[in-house]
């Protein structure tokens, strides 16, 4: 997590950091191989409700570190991040969709195959991310802010109004992923690895890891590029930026195109985890909760943001799976809070408790850590880890975690 | 024609409303700093506390107890979390308002749960005629209530010891500080009086027409931040433009949504967000905004 710069607490320990660096990046490294071993063989022993939310997870961990790279990174405080997402998983459905009617509703698609189909909705939600830069580049800090509150607001009209393409109120299925005649479904090829059979939460693991993978190589590769510390010059001051010879204008511009495209593909990869899109589930609530994953994590680290996803997406989900063994928790109409409640409280709380103790986020708790003189190892790295191979324990099946009713 | 007038008063009345919360964002903005996302939970903080006491207490007085613990609940904030913030950036601080938007709105929403909480005014439902043109009572209260509101604001503003030291500090915090003007109570005194004003817009709020407390009061007070914002965030003057902006457009647009179908069924929910991003097109720091310069 050293490419995260953000607060000036952390500025002070940068200098003992580089010095000490070799032998922590070694440690690093292999931190990052254990966790890249585990995650790749974790779909043999792991049951089908922790892939499912691996599977949200690694969504979540995109749109993040997509957003991480806007506010995070530049500066810019959006709202707008759920409307993009939107438009990623609408483009995908559309393109990737049959035509068709259920009862009344006339539907329309395309029904190009999927990978066109998650093209076409990272490029539109760029070309998206595009088309309001012109409003985000003129806008300082909070106006942006809420004028991207806007957006929000818009897209959830044009998803309940435009029901031909969007379904309308009550959503429409997404098309299932397939590559190059390769169903990411139960069957079509029927696939068993090591006496496992791999039905569609194992192949899609497989898709979701590889994808998140990627986009956290080229966000930690872009900030560590000149363009990157371009962004961190904008952020901490824009004078200072133009004076350096970086065009204020069209870096901003550009990271919010970079930013609406991993929102795109963020999603393409939610409406896989659902299997279908409704409006619902991307209003203001999925805007904020991105920011929670960003704030949590620390902002402007890649691997916070990735942290911060997967504690906030993975929350509702894990809440709602154990309501009966959790403390405080119970299902709805059993008094007690119901799982989305409890998450809303725990994450409202924990974006207040950061911002007022360690505004570095989770990604900084290490650098406090080692502080104090305590072990460096970086127990958060691990944390992923733990999440998946804990669950063997368990032996339920379930089905899709149904993010969009948890809340 | 009648149609048009009544449309029009409509949303007269609803701008002032708005104008109240807006009014509310700007004089935290200009105290503190801080764009407070706290502010629609606060409103339906105020009416829900108003709609629960309003049985035992009667109307007037849980209408007064719902100002009261809004703008205690407003003062709590700014004193537990906004002012140990002094000095964040902007942006730190607005997301910690989100948070804390959050808790108290997930708590308000699991607590009114699907019922619809009913508000016993003592003007009732019942409308009020000028010939043909026709508006409910309760708005017309509310925009009376709210310019009367708005004017002992802008003297308070203008004239009171509170009103010169806020100024002051908005202008220029180091001086005011240095003059021995207590930024923290200047600040606190911003946060409850934001709240007092949310809480009133959030009485009239669930009157006539709308049928009640809901959580869906909560997305009727997101509208007043597109006011605030497009009066430009920190004018009071904007707020009131903003707001009556706002609720002008909206009423018309819901009014004539027959004629506006191409643009989809219940588009005037949308239009205040509309009306925003055109106005910040051409004017990015809103209508009355002052122009962010930089010195180099």
């Amino acid at each position: 997590m050293s490419e995260s710069t953000a607060t000036k607490e952390r500025g002070a320990t940068r200098a003992s950091r580089a010095t000490a660096a070799p032998g922590r990046s070694r440690t690093r490294l292999i931190v990052m191989a254990v966790l890249l071993v585990v995650l790749l063989i974790a779909p043999l022993y792991v049951e089908e409700f922790w892939l499912r939310t691996g599977f949200a997870v690694f969504g979540a961990i995109v749109g993040a570190i997509g957003l991480n790279l806007l506010v995070g990174t530049t500066g810019q405080l959006s709202l707008a991040h759920a409307f993009f997402l939107a438009v990623g998983a609408i483009s995908y459905t559309y393109v990737s969709g049959e035509s068709g009617g259920i009862g009344i509703v006339k539907l329309a698609g395309l029904g190009l195959p999927p990978l066109v189909g998650m093209i076409v909705g990272v490029l539109l939600a760029g070309l998206a991310g595009l088309l309001f830069s012109p409003i985000a580049a003129r806008l300082r800090g909070i106006y942006l802010g809420v004028a991207s509150l806007g957006l929000v607001f818009i897209g959830q009209h044009v998803l309940n109004t435009w029901t031909s393409v969007t379904g309308g109120f009550n959503g429409r299925a997404a098309p299932e992923f397939s590559l190059f005649g390769f169903h990411f479904a139960n069957q079509d090829p029927l696939l068993f690895v090591a006496g496992v059979e791999f039905r569609e939460a194992e192949r899609l693991w497989y898709l979701g890891l590889f994808i998140a993978l990627a986009a956290y190589w080229f966000a930690r590769n872009l900030l560590r590029s000149r363009p990157g510390r371009a962004l961190q010059t904008l952020r901490d001051s824009e004078v200072a930026a133009s004076v350096m010879g970086v065009n204020v204008q069209r870096y901003k511009g550009r990271v919010f195109l970079v930013s609406s495209m991993y929102a795109g593909l963020s999603g393409v990869l939610y409406a896989l985890s659902i299997g279908s899109i409704a409006p619902e589930s991307f209003g203001l609530e999925v805007s904020i909760q991105y920011l929670a994953m960003i704030v949590l994590g620390g902002l402007g680290s890649v691997g916070g943001a990735a942290l911060g996803a997967l504690f906030i997406s993975a929350m509702p989900l894990v809440f709602q799976r154990y309501a009966d063994v959790l403390p405080f928790v119970g299902g709805a109409g059993e008094g007690g809070l119901a799982a989305g409640e409890a998450a809303r409280f725990l994450y409202g709380l924990a974006i207040v408790l950061v911002i007022l103790f360690e505004p570095a986020g989770l990604a900084g708790l290490p650098a406090r850590f080692r502080r104090r003189g305590r072990d460096p190892g970086g127990g958060a790295i691990t944390e992923p880890a733990a999440a998946a191979t804990s669950s063997s324990t368990t032996d339920v099946p379930s089905d899709r975690p149904a993010q969009g009713s948890s809340t | 024609m009648t149609q048009f007038l009544s449309l029009l008063l409509n949303g007269i009345s609803l701008g002032a409303i708005y104008a109240l919360v807006a009014l509310g964002f700007v004089i935290i903005f200009k105290a503190s700093e801080v764009v407070s996302f706290t502010q629609g939970s606060l409103l339906l903080l105020g009416a829900y506390t108003t709609a629960r006491l309003s049985g035992p207490l009667g109307f007037w007085l849980a209408a007064l107890a719902g100002i009261v613990v809004t703008a205690l609940a407003a003062l709590i904030v700014e004193r537990l979390i906004i002012n140990r913030l002094r000095g964040a950036p902007v942006i730190s601080l607005a997301i910690v308002t989100i948070g804390v938007d959050i808790i108290l709105l997930t708590e308000l929403i699991r607590r009114i749960g699907s019922d619809i909480l009913n508000v016993p005014h003592p003007w009732g439902g019942k409308s009020f005629r000028i010939g043909e043109v026709g508006i409910s009572q309760n708005r017309l209260i509310a925009t009376l209530v709210a310019g009367l509101l708005i004017a002992v604001f802008f003297a308070a503003f203008k004239y009171s010891s509170w009103g010169v030291a806020m100024r002051a500090s908005a202008e220029d915090g180091e001086t005011a500080a240095l003059m021995g003007i207590r930024l923290g109570r200047v600040s606190a005194l911003a946060w409850m009086v934001a709240g007092a004003l949310a809480a009133v817009a959030a009485v009239f709020l669930v009157g006539a027409p709308t049928p009640g407390v809901s959580p869906s009061v909560y997305t009727v007070s997101l509208r007043a931040f597109p006011a605030a914002i497009l009066g430009g965030l920190d004018s009071t003057g904007g707020a009131l433009a903003g707001g009556m902006l706002i609720g002008l457009t909206e009423s018309l647009a819901a009014g004539y949504q027959d004629q506006l179908l191409f643009l989809g069924r219940g588009f005037g929910d949308v239009v205040p967000y509309v009306v925003m991003i055109i106005v910040l097109l051409v004017r990015p720091s809103g209508l009355f905004g002052t122009k962010e310069l930089t010195r180099v």
